[in-house]
C-alpha cells in the first residue's frame, strides 16, 4: 500500500461522530486511517432514527455512500469489537483477531443506553433504544403485541413512544419518574403544555412513578409501581439515559470520571497524550455532551489538532429542535434561568398547547435563553440572538409574541454578525452561506447543502438558510426576478411604471412593447388591472382582456349563469329600491341572497338578460357593485349615532362616502372597507382592507385586515384623525397598494412581504417619507373625478349589448343546457 | 381544404367575422352542437373546439380567455371556472390533467366564418 509509511490512525467506533472524524482527516492524505466499527454496518443517522419506522430503509439513514471507505482508501472493520488496547506497545487486539499499531488512536465509542436496575429487565419483551438492530427487535415483537410503555419520559423516551406509535401499538404508556416531561430541557410549564399536546395524539403519560419490578412469566406482562399501582403491558422500551462506553478506556488504564466518562482536556486527549476521545463516550469539562452536534465539534477539533493545527474545546451549546410527534420542543441558551438573575417573559395559550419562555438578562439588554413549545417558529432567531449576544429591542416581549409593528422577520438575519453560527451541526457560519451565494451560485437549498453542507444535519436550521440565501441575493442585485408570467419580464410594478411612462393604454401595444408570444389569463387581467388603476378607462372597450367576470359585469356562477349584484352604498337601502330589487328578481326568477357585505345578490341570470335587468336597476337608481371585480367591493357599516345608543359619530353616512369615493377602482386584488360607530365595532372593520372605527376625537384608521383561509386583523395606521385627514391617508394608501402590489395579492399579504413593514407603510403614508403624498392623492382624485357605472356604458351602447348572447348566430336563445331545480321556493344551480 | 376533400367534413356557415371578438371567443349553434370559435389577431388564425368544458361539463369555453403557451406559443384558451387550459390545436388540456376537447377546422369566406363538422 502506497501510504503505508504514514503514520496510523485508529478510530475505535464507526458511529456518527466517529464517521465524522474521518471525514475531517482523510482529505489531507497525510494519514493512513483505521477503523473499528462494532455494529454490522457501517454510520447510519442515528438522529434521525425513529424514521426507520415510517419508511426509511438502513440505507436511507446510511452516511457514508457505499464504496466510499475504499475510495478514501480507510480500512474498515466492521462486527470487530476491540478486545484491549495495549498502550505500550501502541496496539489494539479486536475479538476477531485482528491487531492493528496506532500512532494515534481516536475513541468514539458513543455510549449505552442506561438500563437501571429493576427486577425483571433481563424478560423478553424488554427493549432498549439505540441501534437499526435494537429497531428490528423491537418491530418484530411489537407485531404480536396490543399495549406498550417506555421507560423514561426524556427526549429519546418520546422518540421511542413514538415509534410504538408508527408500529401499531394503540396509545403507549410513557413512564416518567421525574415530575414532569424532558427534565433536562423543559420547565414544569412547558412540560404542561407538552403533555396536553401529547395526550391529543394518544399517549398516556404517567409522571412522578417509580417503577418497582417488570413482571411476568419469561416476558414481560405489567409494570409494578412503588405507589402499588400496576400496568399491565405487552412490551417495554426503556430509555432512562445513557452511559458512555468507556470500558476500553477504564480496562487501558485511562483516566475516567466517577459516574462514567473518558476524562479529556480541551484538545480531547486523554490522560495518554495520543489517545483522544470524542463524541458521547468523552467527558469534557465535566460533561457529557449527549447530541450529535458538540460530538461533530469534538472530531472536528481533533482532526485539526492532528493535522498541525490548533483548535480547542470549549463546551458547546445544548440548545435543541425537534418536532415530538408533530410538537415542537425547542430549548435554548439557559432556558432555567431564574429571577432575580433575569427576567423572563412567558406567554402560555393552553388552548392551542403553546408555551413560550424567554429569559432576558436583568437589564433587558440580552437573552439568555427560553423554552419553546408547540411553535418553535421563532427558533432560530432567538438561538441566534443569544449566541451572538444581540441587543435586544426596547420590547423584547415581541420576541415570542410576534412583532407587532409587523417588521419583517427576514432583515433580522441580515443583521446577524458573519461570525454567527448557522448551521451548528455543521458548524457553518453566516458568512460562508453569504460567501457560498455569491461566489459559487449556492442560490438553492440543494446547491447550498452540496457548497457547504448547512442544513444536512438535523436540517432545523434550513429556514434560515433560505433567508439567508434570499437575503444575499437581494443584497448582491441578484435577486431572482419576480415576473408576472412566461409572456412578461416584469415584475407587475415594472409594468405599472413602464405602461404609465410610456403612455400606454392598450394590452396589445403593453405586448407588443415588452411582452412575447400571445399573452395569457395572467397576464392579461393583471395587465387590464393596471390600465384601469391609470386611465380608469371603460374596461368593457377591451373585454376579452379582463378576467371573465369582468368581461362579463356579472359573476359567473355553476352552470354558466350569472349573478348581479348591485351596488348598495354602506349597506343603506331605501323601501323602493328594496321593492325594485324584489321585482326584477321575480321578472327573472333570481334567487336572491343578502351577502357578506350588506348587499343583495340575484343569482341565475342568463347572459342574455344581463343587459335587460341592468336596465332596470338603474332605472331604479342603482348602478354596478362591481362584485365580479378586482376592484372596491363594498364598504360595511354599522348604524352609528343616527340610531344606535352608543354610537359617537355617523358611522354610515362615511361609509357611503367613502364607498362612492372608492367605487369602480381598479386594484391588484378585491378591496373590502368597514366604518364602525364606536369601539364595539359591530362593521368589522379591523377585518378590512382599510377600517374606520370612530372614537371620542375623530376616527380610527385601521389598514391591511383580511377575512379569508388566512384571517389577519387590519393594525393601526393613524388615530383620533378628521374625516378629512382619514381620506387623504386612505388615498394615499391605496395608490401606494396599487402602484407596487403583485398581482392577485390583498393588501394583508401586501403588507406581509413589505420591508419594513408597518412601521415603513405608517412613515410613507402619515409622514410622507416617499414624497409621494400629494401625487397619490391627484392620482386618487382623477380616478373618482373619471368614475363611470359600467353597466350603464353597456345598457346605453347596442354594439356592446350583442356582446351578451350565448349563441352569436342565435342569439335570443338560450343555453339549453342551464337548468336550475327548486330549493325552499327559489332557485337553484344544478348540481354539476 | 384537405378535410374538404377528405369528404369527411361539412363546412357549415357559422357567424361573421364581426360576431367573434378580437383575441377572444363566441359560442354558435351548429345543428344542436354548441361550438367555441377564437379568433387571435395579431396572428391572424381561427380556432373552433366544443364549447364544453370537460371539468365540470360546463357550456363556457367561448368566455375563456385566449392566450398561447410556451416557445412555440401554442395558442389555447383557458376555462373560466377553475381555469384548466386547452390547447386549441390537439385539444389536450395544458394544466396536465387527463382531460381533452374536440377540435374542428374553420375557414374564413367573404366575411363569413365557416366550421368544418365531421359528417
Amino acid at each position: 500500500m502506497s501510504n503505508g509509511q504514514l503514520p496510523v490512525v485508529v478510530v475505535i467506533g464507526n458511529g456518527m461522530v466517529g464517521h465524522r472524524f474521518c471525514e475531517k482527516l482523510r482529505v489531507s492524505g497525510q494519514f493512513r486511517i483505521v477503523v473499528f466499527g462494532e455494529e454490522p454496518r457501517p454510520a447510519y443517522d442515528r438522529v434521525h432514527l425513529s424514521e426507520y419506522f415510517n419508511g426509511k430503509s438502513a440505507s436511507d439513514l446510511a452516511l457514508p455512500m457505499t464504496g466510499w471507505f475504499e475510495e478514501e482508501e480507510i480500512v474498515l472493520h466492521l462486527g470487530h469489537k476491540i478486545r484491549e488496547i495495549d498502550r505500550q506497545q501502541r496496539l489494539v487486539h479486536s475479538d476477531r483477531g485482528v491487531i492493528q499499531r496506532y500512532d494515534y488512536l481516536v475513541l468514539a465509542t458513543g455510549s449505552s443506553p442506561f438500563v437501571p436496575d429493576i427486577p425483571g429487565v433481563e424478560m423478553d419483551g424488554v427493549f432498549v433504544y439505540r441501534t437499526i438492530e435494537d429497531l428490528d427487535r423491537i418491530k418484530a415483537y411489537a407485531s404480536r403485541a396490543k399495549s406498550g410503555a417506555v421507560l423514561g419520559g426524556g427526549l429519546l423516551g418520546l422518540e421511542a413512544a413514538k415509534a410504538l406509535l408508527d408500529l401499531g401499538i394503540a396509545q403507549p404508556h410513557v413512564i416518567e419518574f421525574a415530575p414532569r416531561l424532558m427534565p433536562r430541557q423543559i420547565d414544569s410549564s412547558g412540560s404542561h403544555a407538552l403533555e396536553s399536546s401529547l395526550k391529543k395524539l394518544g399517549l398516556q403519560l404517567h409522571l412522578n412513578k417509580t417503577t418497582q419490578s417488570i413482571e411476568g412469566h419469561g416476558r414481560v406482562e405489567a409494570l409494578q409501581f412503588a405507589d402499588e399501582s400496576r400496568l399491565p403491558i405487552d412490551m417495554l422500551v426503556i430509555s432512562a439515559g445513557i452511559r458512555p462506553r468507556d470500558e476500553l478506556a477504564r480496562l487501558a488504564g485511562l483516566a475516567v470520571g466517577t459516574r462514567g466518562g473518558i476524562i479529556v482536556n480541551e484538545r480531547l486527549q486523554t490522560s495518554d497524550k495520543n489517545i483522544f476521545a470524542i463524541g458521547e463516550c468523552a467527558l469534557a469539562q465535566g460533561m457529557i455532551y449527549g447530541l450529535v452536534a458538540p460530538g461533530y465539534e469534538m472530531a472536528d477539533v481533533v482532526a485539526t489538532n492532528l493535522l498541525g493545527g490548533n483548535k480547542t474545546f470549549g463546551g458547546f451549546d445544548m440548545s435543541t429542535k425537534l418536532k415530538l410527534i408533530g410538537v415542537d420542543v425547542a430549548s435554548f441558551g439557559d432556558p432555567f434561568a431564574a429571577e432575580p438573575d433575569c427576567g423572563t417573559i412567558v406567554f402560555e395559550d393552553r388552548h392551542k398547547g403553546i408555551y413560550k419562555r424567554v429569559n432576558v438578562s436583568a437589564d433587558g439588554k440580552y437573552l439568555i435563553g427560553g423554552i419553546l413549545i408547540g411553535d418553535a417558529a421563532a427558533y432560530n432567531l432567538l438561538l441566534q440572538t443569544v449566541n451572538n449576544r444581540l441587543v435586544l429591542p426596547p420590547e423584547p416581549s415581541a420576541l415570542i409574541l410576534g412583532n407587532r409593528d409587523g417588521a419583517s422577520e427576514g432583515a433580522g438575519v441580515m443583521n446577524l454578525p458573519d461570525e454567527a453560527l448557522i448551521c451548528s451541526c455543521e458548524a457553518v457560519t453566516k458568512a460562508a452561506i453569504c460567501t457560498a451565494v455569491t461566489e459559487k451560485d449556492a442560490t438553492t437549498i440543494d446547491a447550498m447543502k452540496k457548497c457547504t453542507r448547512a442544513g444536512t444535519g438535523c436540517g432545523g436550521c434550513i429556514p434560515l438558510v433560505k433567508d439567508l440565501i434570499a437575503g444575499t441575493m437581494k443584497a448582491a442585485g441578484l435577486y431572482v426576478r419576480n415576473v408576472i408570467c412566461e409572456h412578461f419580464e416584469h415584475s407587475r410594478q415594472e409594468l405599472f411604471d413602464l405602461i404609465k411612462l410610456h403612455d400606454v393604454h392598450t394590452y396589445a401595444d403593453a405586448l407588443a412593447r415588452w411582452g412575447k408570444g400571445d399573452g395569457c389569463e395572467v397576464c392579461k387581467p393583471a395587465v387590464a388591472s393596471i390600465l384601469a388603476s391609470l386611465w380608469n378607462e371603460t374596461i368593457v372597450k377591451q373585454a376579452t382582456i379582463q378576467d371573465s367576470n369582468d368581461r362579463y359585469l356579472a359573476n359567473i356562477q355553476k352552470g354558466g349563469s350569472y349573478s348581479v349584484v348591485p351596488r348598495i352604498p354602506g349597506g343603506e337601502i331605501t323601501p323602493e329600491k328594496l321593492i325594485v330589487l324584489g321585482k326584477v328578481a321575480k321578472k327573472y326568477n333570481l334567487y336572491t341572497k343578502i351577502t357578506g357585505g350588506q348587499r343583495i345578490d340575484l343569482f341565475g341570470a342568463h347572459v342574455g338578460d344581463l343587459p335587460a335587468i341592468w336596465e332596470e336597476l338603474i332605472e331604479a337608481g342603482f348602478e354596478s357593485g362591481h362584485a365580479y371585480g378586482k376592484a372596491l367591493r363594498t364598504v360595511k357599516s354599522c348604524v352609528g349615532s343616527t340610531w344606535c345608543r352608543f354610537g359617537l359619530h355617523d358611522s354610515v353616512t362615511f361609509a357611503i362616502e367613502i364607498e362612492e369615493r372608492y367605487r369602480g377602482i381598479r386594484a391588484p386584488h378585491k378591496l373590502k372597507g368597514g366604518v364602525s360607530g364606536c369601539i364595539r365595532e359591530c362593521a368589522e372593520a379591523q377585518s378590512k382592507d382599510f377600517g374606520i372605527i370612530a372614537t371620542e376625537k375623530g376616527w380610527n384608521l385601521y389598514v391591511c385586515g383580511n377575512g379569508g383561509s388566512r384571517p389577519q386583523h387590519a393594525q393601526l395606521l393613524a388615530t383620533d384623525i378628521d374625516k378629512d385627514t382619514c381620506v387623504k391617508y386612505l388615498d394615499r394608501f391605496l395608490m401606494f397598494y396599487i402602484r407596487t402590489a403583485d398581482p392577485l395579492t390583498r393588501t394583508a399579504v401586501w403588507l406581509n412581504k413589505l420591508e419594513g413593514g408597518m412601521s415603513y407603510l405608517k412613515n410613507v403614508v402619515v409622514n410622507d417619507s416617499l414624497g409621494m403624498g400629494s401625487q397619490w392623492e391627484e392620482e386618487m382624485q382623477f380616478l373618482v373625478d373619471s368614475y363611470k357605472c359600467e353597466w350603464k356604458e353597456v345598457v346605453e351602447n347596442p354594439e356592446l349589448r350583442k356582446r351578451f348572447s350565448h349563441f352569436v348566430n342565435a342569439p335570443r336563445k338560450k343555453d339549453p343546457e342551464l337548468q336550475f331545480d327548486n330549493l325552499r321556493g327559489q332557485t337553484k344551480a344544478q348540481e354539476w | 381544404m384537405l378535410h374538404e376533400a377528405s369528404g369527411a367534413i361539412k363546412w357549415m356557415a357559422a357567424c361573421r367575422v364581426e360576431d367573434v371578438p378580437g383575441d377572444g371567443g363566441a359560442c354558435v349553434l351548429l345543428e344542436g352542437e354548441q361550438i367555441a370559435i377564437f379568433y387571435f389577431s395579431r396572428r391572424d388564425e381561427w380556432y373552433a373546439t366544443e364549447n364544453r368544458c370537460p371539468h365540470k361539463q360546463q357550456m363556457v369555453l367561448s368566455r375563456g380567455m385566449t392566450g398561447s403557451a410556451g416557445p412555440a406559443c401554442e395558442p389555447k384558451v383557458a376555462c373560466p371556472f377553475h381555469k384548466k387550459t386547452f390547447s386549441l390545436r390537439s385539444g389536450e388540456c395544458l394544466s396536465g390533467e387527463d382531460y381533452r376537447i374536440r377540435t374542428y377546422p374553420v375557414k374564413v369566406k367573404n366575411g363569413r366564418v365557416y366550421v368544418g363538422i365531421p359528417w
